[in-house]
């Protein structure tokens, strides 16, 4: 039997659950305690668990993720909130430098099970400062796992999966889907790392994308269905580990890629995809691979600007065709 | 809050454990000598950062703790993870890159760990590791231990932001942390009132509502009689405290620095308050044979030289080993 829930429950609930599971857990952040968090998501947890489990801290980002590495390092299983992910630029050094380090740098002396959960991605017209999505930030620092959860049973299985893996995660929720209600299971499914999800099957081109641009795929491939070309979509929901397999077996059989995402093109998980696939199978493209990114900007506030620096399902639309009839 | 020269009263340490704490200095500073050797020879890699003239602080500090506290320090830290309790040889070892090394050869010089022995890392981003002395600190809290961290950093650090987020957060969660800063009067190559505006580091505590106090780092008795009352406060939930440690840095910032920035006479005031000497010449007073102390030094400097032999002859890394501990 599974319930209809929220992005934003599923989180509450995977927090509630990993709480509720291993004593060694305990949640912490800006306002994530009484007040229950600046988007909700951590609301009742407080009243459920206590201030010893769930514990607000002043706003100090190096602070939070120091302590959730000293945490760590003593053997507990630290789930730190940074409330917005365009914050880690604030504590970078001790997400790239300590965090992702630390088990490296002393010969394995140490775990690092931590899990830092992160406010991500644009579309809600909070400006420049609060809409990145900051996980390309991370993509170049060994030592971190990257989940991008896209749905609300994502949002449960990949947190609930971070939390009980022995390495750093960090855990991207997408704000501009805290509202989308989506299909939980009874009980609701643990994520495997580093698997992707074949979203919808096609023959024809593979799009992939993660969280909101995974959204937009469907509706593009509902969209390229209807004049007849065949979609599949992919959303790898890590992006480390990440399951280049499941990708490549649908590039292999449909012989057409376009990857979209929600950040501009350099240095990013797509372009690393596109540039990894091309280097290892070029010979099973029937096209260029064609990357859908946004615009080479900081994310705009107006509504209007932001709409258009978000790849629309239009120009997803358009980049499959060209693909397709090249 | 109190902010003065004055240690609180201590109790009478007994001479054989004053003798330990001069081995162990003197251990240090042969290792230390060791060290500079070896990266002027070039036979080990990357820099070095000493702390010859700092081993009081260290070694004072860290026997004030038991074996279940913690200690953090910075890539100045040969010395701290020495006086904790690391191996001489397998100390060698990780900085001449030995598989056998303390990390396995992935750390190196400034990332001296032994998590055995509770030295939990020697960072070398400044300032770094104080918020993550919290989290161990908050660990002890959650777990309901009465353990202690203690938190070696510079005077440079305390011009860090991530200082200023761990004492504050310290206070407010009342964490069992000692913060230890080793004033040694220069950040690299910057005198520290030249980038300072108050005199007394200590100071800072008082916006954090924590007891701050300044002592004589080169007296190891006070350095530990100190440290032994703020850890017992700390044991006591009654929270974090702020050490400064005045001491000297008697090479330069690193192996490549010959420290000419110093004025005339500085070094030579200092090395007439070396920590060594001082205790030396305290254990003489209070009887101790001159011969005695002669033992202990020659002791430990063999000691040194035998670890060293040993850790030289040691195996390289094994290449796959370069792919390991990235994840668990």
């Amino acid at each position: 039997m599974s319930e209809t829930v929220t992005y934003r429950e599923a989180l509450n609930r995977a927090m509630g659950d990993a709480l509720a599971e291993d004593e060694r857990v305990f949640l912490f952040g800006e306002d994530v305690g009484a007040s229950g968090g600046a988007f909700k998501i951590t609301d009742g947890l407080f009243d459920r668990f206590g201030p010893r489990r769930v514990r607000d801290t002043p706003i100090s980002e190096q602070a939070i993720i120091g302590t959730a590495i000293g945490s760590a390092l003593m053997g507990l299983r630290p789930l730190a909130e940074i409330m917005f992910a365009d914050f880690a630029a604030v504590c970078f050094d001790g997400i790239a430098n300590e965090l992702a380090k630390y088990r490296y740098m002393t010969g394995g002396q140490v775990t690092m099970p931590v899990t830092i959960r992160m406010g991500n991605g644009a579309g809600g017209g909070f400006g420049s400062q609060h809409s990145q999505a900051a996980e390309n930030w991370l993509l170049n620092v060994p030592g971190l796992k990257i989940a991008v959860p896209g749905t609300p049973a994502d949002a449960y299985g990949l947190l609930r999966a971070a939390v009980r893996d022995p390495d750093p995660v960090l855990v991207f929720e997408h704000k501009h889907l805290f509202n989308i209600k989506g299909e939980l299971g009874d009980p609701p499914a643990v994520g495997e790392l580093g698997t992707a999800e074949v979203v919808r099957q096609g023959t024809d081109i593979t799009l992939v994308a993660t969280q909101l641009m995974r959204h937009r795929c469907v509706d593009a491939a509902q969209r390229l269905a209807d004049d007849g070309v065949d979609a599949e979509v992919i959303d790898p929901r890590w992006l480390a580990p990440f399951d280049l397999d499941t990708i490549a077996a649908s590039v292999d059989a449909t012989n057409r890629l376009v990857v979209v995402q929600e950040c501009p093109p350099n240095g990013s998980w797509g372009a690393s995809l596109v540039a990894r696939l091309v280097g290892e199978r070029l010979e099973a493209f029937d096209a260029p691979p064609l990357l859908v990114s946004a615009e080479e900007t900081p994310v705009p506030y107006a509504g209007v600007l932001e709409e258009l620096w978000l790849p629309s399902v239009d120009r997803i639309v358009d980049a499959a065709k060209r693909t397709v009839a090249y | 809050m109190t902010s003065s020269t004055t240690p609180p009263g201590t109790s009478p340490i007994p001479t054989e454990e004053q003798l330990d704490w001069l081995r162990l200095m003197h251990e240090i500073r042969s290792f230390e000598e060791e060290c500079h050797r070896m990266f002027a020879q070039g036979i080990v890699r990357g820099s070095t950062h000493l702390a010859q003239g700092q081993e009081a602080v260290a070694v004072g500090a860290c026997k004030a703790l038991r074996e279940t506290d913690t200690m953090s320090c910075t890539y100045r830290g040969h010395g701290a993870v020495l006086a904790k309790g690391a191996p001489l040889d397998r100390s060698f070892a990780e900085i001449l890159g030995k598989g056998d090394g303390l990390c396995g050869g992935k750390g190196g010089s400034m990332h001296l760990t032994d998590m055995s022995v509770g030295a939990i890392g020697s960072f070398a981003i400044i300032g770094a590791h104080l918020p993550i002395a919290l989290g161990v600190a908050h660990a002890a809290q959650y777990k309901g231990t009465d353990d202690v961290t203690l938190c070696f950093f510079g005077d440079g650090a305390t011009n860090i932001g991530a200082f200023h987020e761990s004492l504050n957060m310290a206070s407010v969660w009342k964490l069992p942390v000692i913060f230890v800063c080793e004033n040694n009067l220069y950040g690299e190559y910057s005198p520290i009132a030249s980038t300072t505006p108050i005199a007394q580091l200590s100071d800072r505590a008082a916006s954090y509502a924590m007891t701050g106090i300044t002592i004589d780092g080169n007296d190891i008795g006070v350095v530990h009689g100190v440290v032994s009352d703020a850890a017992a406060r700390a044991r006591a939930g009654e929270g974090p405290m702020l050490i400064e440690a005045l001491t000297y840095r008697q090479k330069g910032h690193s192996r490549a620095d010959p420290a000419a920035y110093r004025p005339p006479g500085e070094l030579d005031r200092w090395l007439e308050r070396d920590p060594i000497t001082l205790l030396g010449q305290k254990l003489a007073s209070e009887g101790v044979a001159p011969e005695r102390l002669e033992q202990v030094a020659q002791e430990a400097e063999q000691a040194v030289l035998d670890a060293l032999e040993r850790a030289k002859s040691w195996p390289d890394p094994a290449p796959e080993t370069r792919l390991e501990h990235v994840f668990a």
